[in-house]
């Protein structure tokens, strides 16, 4: 009796006390919340400094160097952090970073960067040609486990030619090294003669960038502050932190609560959960396509699959549309060739090979499958047509896909079955062994459109990327010319004539190209999407003084 | 002790070693700028190029000077620092939570056994097993909307709040209290269950004793019947129990360390299996093996000092 009262008792005080502590009163002090719901006049527009952005990330980085760090979540850090010799500016063309200018020579074969003179590190020292060389050597190193050293190999020399000028010299053209440039340059001063697996870079990086590092609380958080003397301007947001939230449900709940300022949505969050007037009038959701596609790749060494027309045949069968609004919502494009639709190399006169479940079972018929014995589900030479898409476990959307294909196969008379697998496993025991039928796959592309690693002949060993073994001598030249110039017109002629071959082989089945979804929070302004996403910029970003909600001691 | 430890690691080396896949797998699988030669080079650095009982006994031979070696995750810390790290976190949160299912599922299973059958006892079977049967992720999400969002009255997730730095030692304290609680709850909640049912059959068992029978005819009242008796000798049984929660205790729930965003041992050991980051799961696992030894030995030495009935020698 008397212990339960007097549990009831606590249970109830806690209660009490807990009510009576605030938001506000806990945020005294330093940072201050201030009213957001003031009305917009001209000085609420001005670009101001100050404030603290606040970004959810799945995962916690691992190593803040950038020669060492090879998953996403580090890369964003490092992305404030370092700089590159050259970035891709809003329409994914190559600019100068570190570097103001380039020169190729006559023969393709050199390249020459200038840099700019007037870069710090961010404790002091000068950025010089002798951080190039260094990267570049430690790059190379035998002794460094990087995941980054294989274009930077084909260099066949490389000169400092004087304290702001590097050329870097390869045995043949070589389009894409121009871009592989854009590698996180790393202070030699702090580097030089160390081992740079027990660097403490890995855990406190010291870099070019708009922002220096300032903490790390593992699991938890990373905090950036913005580095005032940073050669391209101060940028205004004071500072970034990154919290680590596994769980993207947990991460919706703390933007709705207000305490996390940016993050990227699901297609469901999206579409059902993010349309209220109050998310109107609090956010600002943009969406553009992503830089990657979905496929369904057919392995070449399977009788069924050999037959070009067969293939086109299941293309024409699969309702692609009825994929991006199943399992996309609406939120992405039918994939039609390996690059995205709104960039500069994608070829939109393709054969597209549009839905139609009729015009595919006369192109198998003609390929010699038939419903001979009755039983609904196509044959030829005595063997019904049937096989088993695989894909990795995690992935809600490619199950959700392989579905809704399995379904408009099955209106043609060809039974699908669906098998879900680990990835290492998946990985390891059947894409790399060849053990499959088909797979349901994706890339991530980029803004460099070299794809030799994934459609040459000889690309087809046990780890490498052409895991469908897709073998044709016309497109390995197309490839190799299109790697050869740096002249954007006329790679793009090759490059062009490589998609058309492609989609009339259709070793894949392109699916879709979902859109990436951030929101963010409406007092940020200075957001301007471009076919290169919405980050570009974020130097620029700013929230006007009024609406400012956090004060960042300096 | 020791061959059992022994045993236990070589098990876990060899399982783990079987599965396919290896801590290279994240940086070099699908990913086009691989070449043999590169991944060659990673796999050197892991020493995954050698044989499995080479590998094996570095490892051991490591171990043995309580050196557990660096972490093959991309961060390459010491897997001792990565442990050290998030046990604390772990352990305070279990610790707690199990204090809180012993206070509250004693109580109620002594009190359901002895109103057995009554309107209380049903009522919290039910309640009992409504925590064990609900989904944790499920409730903690509805918990966090409740209290986070609606109410605004717990931060709903982390172990502290943005502005941590700036609060003084007490507000730091309340701040991680205030944090730990749903988490805490969500614990707790389903592992009342299983504690309170068998404290309600044990104490059932005692009630029916013949000493039992002799108190009361000795004309005591019942509070003395049951808390200085009957429950006594019911909470044997609990000890040993005890002592087998103690491996426990360094177990995280992977579940709700996840929806919570607390940087425990149960999201460290599922992450290093999931990318094969041998040397942590080793080292989780000899952490884990040791203490379940000491827990047994704890358990059955405390039980034989509780209970004069099975004391050797004497």
């Amino acid at each position: 009796m008397v212990i339960r009262q007097a549990y009831l008792a606590l249970l109830l005080s806690t209660i009490v006390a807990l009510s009576g502590c605030s938001d506000k009163e806990k945020e005294a002090g330093v940072m201050a919340e201030k009213p957001t719901g003031v009305a917009a006049s001209p000085d609420n527009t001005k670009p101001a400094y100050g404030d603290m952005m606040i970004r959810g990330s799945i995962g916690d980085a691992s190593v803040l160097l950038p020669v060492l760090a090879s998953d996403a979540a580090s890369g964003d850090i490092i992305g404030y952090i370092y700089n590159g010799l050259v970035k891709y500016d809003k329409n994914i063309k190559l600019v100068g970073d570190l570097a103001e200018k380039w020169e190729i020579s006559e023969d393709n074969l050199k390249i020459r960067f200038y840099l700019r003179k007037d870069v710090k590190w961010q404790d002091g020292k000068p950025f010089t040609a002798k951080d190039v060389e260094f990267t570049y050597k430690l790059i190379i190193d035998p002794k460094t486990p990087t995941a980054y050293a294989t274009d930077f190999l084909r260099v066949k020399e490389f000169r400092v030619l004087d304290p702001y000028t590097v050329e870097a010299t390869y045995e043949k053209p070589y389009a894409p090294a121009l871009g592989s440039w854009g590698q996180s340059m790393h202070p030699a001063h702090l580097l030089e003669g160390q081992d740079v697996n027990q660097s403490p870079l890995k855990r406190h990086p010291i870099g070019t960038g708009p922002y220096k590092f300032t903490e790390w609380k593992t699991g938890d958080r990373i905090v950036v502050d913005s580095y005032h003397d940073y050669f391209e301007g101060r940028p205004y947001i004071d500072r970034v932190m990154t919290r680590t939230i596994p769980d993207p449900a947990t991460m919706f709940l703390e933007l709705k609560a207000g305490r996390l300022d940016l993050m990227t949505l699901t297609p469901l969050q999206y579409r059902r959960q993010t349309d209220t007037p109050w998310f109107k009038q609090n956010f600002v959701r943009y969406k553009y396509l992503s830089f990657n596609y979905t496929y369904l790749g057919y392995n070449l060494k399977d009788w069924k699959f050999q037959d070009k027309k067969v293939r086109q045949a299941l293309t024409t069968a699969i309702d692609r549309e009825s994929i991006v609004n199943g399992v996309l919502l609406g939120l992405g494009q039918p994939a039609y060739t390996p690059y995205k639709p709104d960039t500069f190399w994608y070829n939109p006169n393709v054969k597209k090979f549009p839905y139609d479940p009729e015009k595919a079972r006369e192109m198998l018929a003609e390929a010699g499958w038939k419903d001979t014995d009755g039983d609904g589900i196509l044959d030829k030479d005595g063997k019904p047509f049937e096989f088993t898409i695989i894909t990795n476990q995690g992935n809600e959307l490619r199950k959700n896909a392989a579905t809704i294909i399995q379904r408009d196969l099955k209106r043609i008379g060809i039974s699908v079955k669906i098998r879900v697998l680990e990835w290492a496993a998946f990985l390891k025991n059947f894409i790399n062994k060849r053990n499959f039928e088909a797979c349901l796959l994706g890339w991530q592309t980029g803004p460099e459109p070299n794809q030799i690693d994934i459609w040459n002949s000889k690309k087809i060993g046990e780890t490498q990327l052409n895991f469908i073994t897709y073998q044709n001598p016309t497109v390995d030249k197309l490839l190799d010319d299109g790697a050869s110039t740096y002249n954007r017109d006329e790679r793009k002629k090759y490059y062009d004539e490589f998609q058309a071959i492609i989609a009339e082989d259709q070793p894949y089945t392109f699916l879709y190209v979902g859109e990436t979804l951030p929101i963010i929070s409406s007092r940020f302004r200075g957001i301007e999407p471009a076919p290169l996403g919405i980050s570009y910029n974020f130097i620029e970003w700013y929230v006007p003084k009024p609406l400012q909600k956090y004060q960042i001691q300096p | 002790m020791i061959p059992l430890l022994l045993g236990i690691t070589i098990i876990s080396f060899t399982v783990m070693k079987m599965a396919p896949g290896d801590p290279t797998s994240l940086v070099t699988d699908l990913n086009p700028n691989m070449n043999e030669e590169t991944i060659a080079r990673i796999r050197a650095h892991y020493g995954l190029d050698q044989p499995w009982h080479i590998q094996y006994l570095k490892w051991l031979r490591n171990m043995l000077m309580l050196d557990f070696g660096t972490s093959f995750a991309p961060d390459g810390r010491p897997v001792l620092d990565k442990i050290l790290e998030r046990i604390p976190i772990t352990i305070f949160i279990n610790v707690v939570s199990l204090l809180l299912i012993l206070a509250i599922a004693i109580p109620i299973g002594v009190s359901s056994a002895v109103k057995q059958g009554s309107l209380f006892d049903r009522g919290t079977t039910v309640f009992v097993f409504l925590g064990f049967a609900i989904p944790s992720f499920w409730l903690a999400l509805l918990l966090m909307i409740l209290f986070g969002v609606k109410l605004e009255w717990l931060p709903i997730s982390g172990i502290r709040s943005l502005n941590y730095m700036e609060l003084s030692q007490v507000g730091r304290f309340f701040d991680f209290a205030e944090h730990l609680i749903l988490p805490i709850f969500i614990s707790a909640f389903g592992g009342l269950a299983s504690m309170s049912r068998y404290m309600r059959s044990n104490m059932l068992e005692v009630i029916r004793q013949d000493y039992i029978t002799t108190a009361r005819a000795k004309g005591l009242d019942e509070r003395t019947v049951i808390f200085r008796h009957a429950l006594r000798n019911a909470l044997l049984p609990v000890i040993t129990l005890l002592g087998l929660a103690i491996p426990g205790l360094i177990g995280g729930s992977v579940i709700v360390e996840t929806i919570f965003a607390i940087p425990g041992m149960g999201f460290l050991f599922y992450q290093s299996v999931m990318m094969r980051d041998y040397p942590t799961v080793m080292g989780i696992l000899v952490i884990g093996a040791v203490l379940t030894l000491l827990g047994n030995l704890f358990a059955d030495v405390s039980y034989s000092l509780a209970d004069p009935r099975i004391r050797v020698g004497d």
